[in-house]
């Protein structure tokens, strides 16, 4: 504590970037040993019971699956350096090829919906927090609560289902499925972004409301500042500190909610083929799949912790 | 049952049954229904008959979906209860396993809870195989971090406690500690966050048969249904919708129900409107702070709290009055009222209010304050705002009040940083406060106050917190502030040694009330209040060590929702007879004592 700026950014650096190469590890790994975890013999549960028998053989020769496994470990590990995720066992295409073709619309639908969520979800819960603060405003506050409470139980495909029914079958305001134009985006992007917004917007208040009784909050109003003042220079920042933890994992949570809804959308992305990849038992695009959105969610969870340490600087030299 | 008496309590155990009732008789109610094939009535809309029509054999999805309440249900809680074990097995592992493996099975915890459930299910789903059983066990295993995690705490927590401990040392094995000492300890949150799990993967397991990884034809729980709906939601969205809305009426019984076991906060009544519309008096001239009869009113869950009931007092300009009295006395409150801090719902009352020339009881007095009024707190760790910088924390004052620009006014803060005595200013104007140290801060803070042009400093127990030889230096950075900026004091503190140093005059309060008002010199020799008395002689002498707790006077202080209607003191004082218990005594000459001429003897 004594001279915490000397060697604080660096040692948190190394410190965050330790933790992702360990959870990068343990995703690697989770990927490469799935296949060995399926029971029976994988290639033949995918090709079916009536594939020829030298048909399986070859397959698993180009799998490796007739190495011993730490052959197969190092080999899979040099591949994926190299940008290597092997090659589709039904589409006979390389796995990078097409997830790479996949990968931006799902992204796209993430980070649109993620950016929606906040933007509602802040405003909201900070102007819940001020109008209900110290038990005023109990009704505002069990409208709001109870509001939030249901919204965030409704899964996000039924809320696709429902904005299908309502906005698309009913009224023909946007297009049921696909993707095609701006117009598409609408209802796939609400459909993620309600449910994350509406728990957001909750922890945004509760957190605002915590925030509110801190002493240095009493301090700001010691300084005759304005309410607003108070509230958004000096709670705002605070709470939202608080908040971003939380924000993170629902951001990586809604790009996993992004399978459901891209299934209902028909959404050219990731999340239509990693379902359809685990029905056909296409084992390479799936390990190439999960570690693509395990990857993503690893990354947003270190930037989640950098913006965190730039936000509060105490959190970069804390939980050594 | 306390989470009965809300209605999200009782909406969702009442959710909960009807789901459980449901999912216990629907096959036998509704079975025979819902396996009628109906080949003239094909994809039906809702009617009289079909209440959200039919599906593609013509089966009737009312009944379907009733029926298939068991099989969702079942999953769901098949699901929750594998991940509960394995939560518990991991979560409790480090203290089973010793520390090394425990270490290691943490930190695998930790690093798989970073990932978001669904992937977790999507990576056991390849691993089990598409269907129920596979699903179940994907679902289990993928809600097993987040248990182990919470596990992991509340266990850390409870083998803290003294009869685990004396259970390990008196030789009890590491499971049967686990088994006997520890799960019963944590079994009620474990069994509140595990109902509201199971109505996340209630959810889940809908969105994996939905996406055809879950239940397979002919079976069918919820998702599947949504999933055979979805085709036909142009000519039929119920078909959809229907089992849709059954999955989010019974994930929200599982939801609201542990959410109001886990919850169940008293409520606090608000308080009724104020009684009479105070008697409006005149402050009294040449002082900074005039206040008469200050009443403040909190709320609390057993009716409410009078904190202050009625204290009048004065500080000339230019004085230094002290306020001393156990904590509950409203010693603090009184501090926080005169400076305008109080917000609604706690109630201030006063007949007058005026401080550094502004009546606070008027409208618009508050921003004017900004300048004339310095207010220390207590806690200087905690005071400032930990998300700025020092310097434009200070300088904020002058760029709101004066309006500087935010390079004056940085440079005034540097130049107040300077004055109350901080090293290198400049370099400290742009650090964060966590860089400071306690007394730095505390410093920093009378800094602050020193931005505008203060008539009056309120401080509050301004060196409590700090160590003994910085609550000499911050004592005498006020005296040498006061001294060049002839500002008047009011010191709250329960520290009688300190009052006695800095001040000129002493108010001792108890119970809300001004018990005792009398020239800061007379404290220890001329006290006529039995209360200040033991205030005075549980602080032995002149030269008493400040880290010194105060001694105690017998007895406890009031509870200040029960303000007795005699004197206040009456249950703890030596003095105290009926008289006393029936007549609260005013504060006359100095004192509020019916006996104040036979104690001052
Ligand atoms: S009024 Fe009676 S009870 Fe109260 S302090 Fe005086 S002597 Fe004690």
């Amino acid at each position: 504590m004594r001279n915490p700026t000397g060697g604080r950014w660096p040692r948190f650096a190394l410190r965050r970037a330790g933790r992702l190469l360990g959870s990068l590890w343990v995703l690697v790994t989770a990927s490469f040993l799935m296949i060995h975890l399926v029971p029976g013999d994988p290639v033949r549960a995918a090709l079916g019971p009536t594939a020829p028998a030298d048909l399986v053989l070859a397959h698993k020769q180009e799998l490796g699956l007739l190495d011993p496994l730490w052959r197969q470990y190092a080999d899979f590990l040099s591949r994926l350096l190299s940008g290597d995720l092997g090659v589709s066992i039904s589409s006979r295409l390389p796995v990078g090829e097409t997830i790479a073709h996949r990968l931006p619309a799902t992204a796209q639908l993430a980070v649109a919906a993620f950016l929606l969520s906040v933007a509602v979800a802040v405003p909201i819960g900070v102007v819940m927090a001020v109008l209900t603060r110290r038990g005023r405003g109990r009704r505002a506050e069990l409208a709001f609560t109870g509001t939030s409470v249901v919204v965030g139980a409704i899964p996000d495909f039924l809320l696709g289902v429902g904005l299908v029914y309502l906005l698309a079958v009913q009224t023909h305001v946007f297009p049921v499925a696909g993707l095609d134009g701006p117009d598409s985006y609408v209802l796939p992007v609400l459909a993620l972004a309600i449910g994350p917004a509406a728990v957001l917007s909750r922890i945004v208040r509760v957190e605002m409301l915590a925030v509110m009784e801190a002493d240095y909050v009493r301090t700001a109003r010691a300084k005759r500042l304005t309410p607003l003042r108070v509230h958004v220079v000096h709670a705002l920042p605070n709470a939202v500190t608080a908040s971003l933890t939380i924000g993170g994992l629902l951001l990586s949570s809604l790009v996993a909610g992004t399978v459901l809804v891209e299934n209902v959308f028909a959404w050219p992305g990731l999340g239509s083929s990693i379902v359809a990849s685990i029905v056909a038992k296409d084992y390479p695009l799936v390990q190439g799949t999960v570690l693509v959105y395990g990857v993503g969610v690893l990354l947003i969870n270190t930037l989640v912790d950098v913006v965190l340490a730039l936000l509060d600087p105490r959190s970069a030299i804390g939980e050594s | 049952m306390r989470a009965l008496r809300r209605p999200v309590g009782v909406a969702g155990l009442g959710l909960l049954a009807l789901v459980l009732f449901v999912a216990a008789f629907g096959p036998v109610l509704w079975g025979e229904r819902a396996t009628v094939v109906d080949t003239g009535d094909l994809l039906a809309g809702p009617s009289a008959e079909h209440w959200i029509g039919t599906d593609n054999l013509g089966r009737d999805l009312f009944a379907r979906v009733m029926v298939a309440a068991r099989l969702s249900i079942l999953l769901a809680l098949a699901a929750t209860a594998i991940s509960l074990v394995l939560g518990i097995a991991l979560g409790a592992a480090p203290m089973l396993v010793g520390r090394r493996l425990g270490r290691l099975i943490t930190s695998a915890v930790n690093v798989l809870v970073a990932f978001p459930g669904l992937l977790l299910v999507l990576f056991f789903a390849v691993v089990f195989g598409v269907g129920a059983r596979g699903a179940a066990l994907a679902v289990g295993l993928a809600g097993a971090p987040a248990f182990a995690r919470l596990c992991h705490t509340l266990v850390a927590a409870v083998s803290e406690r003294d009869y685990v401990a004396a259970a390990r040392i008196a030789g009890v094995s590491r499971v049967r500690v686990l088994l006997r000492h520890v799960l019963p300890n944590i079994a009620e949150p474990l069994i509140v966050n595990a109902t509201m799990a199971a109505g996340g993967v209630l959810l889940t397991f809908a969105g994996l048969s939905f996406l055809g990884l879950g239940v397979q034809a002919p079976s069918y729980d919820w998702g599947k249904l949504m999933q055979d709906g979805l085709n036909g939601i142009y000519v039929h969205p119920l078909a959809a919708l229907g089992p849709g809305i059954a999955v989010v009426l019974a994930g929200l019984a599982f939801n609201l129900t542990g959410e109001a076991f886990a919850a169940a906060p008293g409520r606090t009544r608000p308080l009724e409107a104020a009684r009479e519309p105070a008697a409006r008096t005149a402050p009294v001239a040449g002082t900074s702070l005039s206040v008469d009869g200050l009443r403040v009113t909190i709320p609390g869950p057993a009716g409410p709290i009078h904190a202050v009931r009625g204290v009048t007092f004065t500080v000339g300009d230019g004085e230094a009055v002290g306020v001393v009295g156990e904590s509950g006395s409203g010693k603090s409150v009184t501090a926080l009222a005169v400076a305008g801090l109080l917000e609604p719902p706690i109630r201030v009352d006063a007949n007058h209010l005026v401080v550094a020339g502004e009546d606070l009881m008027a409208a618009g007095a508050h921003r004017r304050l900004g300048t004339s009024l310095a207010v220390v707190f207590q806690d200087p760790m905690t005071s400032f705002n930990p998300a700025h910088r020092v310097g434009p924390q200070l300088a904020e004052v002058s760029r709101f009040h004066q309006g500087m620009s935010r390079k004056a006014a940085f440079a005034r803060a540097v130049d107040r940083l300077r004055a109350v005595r901080i090293g290198e200013p400049g370099r400290r104007a742009r650090q964060y406060p966590f860089e400071f140290s306690g007394g730095m801060r505390q410093r920093a803070m009378i800094g602050m106050g020193l931005m505008g042009d203060p008539r009056l400093i309120i401080a509050d127990e301004p060196t409590t917190a700090l160590d003994v030889t910085v609550q000499r230096q911050v004592l005498e950075l006020l005296a040498e502030v006061r001294r060049d900026t002839g500002a008047a004091l009011l010191l709250i503190s329960h520290d009688v040694t300190v009052v006695t140093d800095v001040c000129d005059r002493v108010l001792v309060m108890y119970a809300g009330r001004v018990v005792e008002e009398l020239p800061a010199k007379d404290l220890r020799t001329l006290a006529r209040h039995p209360y200040t008395r033991a205030l005075v002689a549980a602080v032995p002498d002149m030269e008493t060590d400040l880290n010194r707790p105060l001694a105690v006077i017998p007895g406890l202080p009031v509870d200040p929702t029960q303000v007795p209607s005699g004197c206040a003191f009456a249950p703890r004082c030596p003095f105290a007879d009926d008289h006393c218990r029936a007549v609260a005594p005013a504060l006359v000459a100095g004192v509020a004592c019916h006996k104040s001429a036979e104690v001052g003897r």
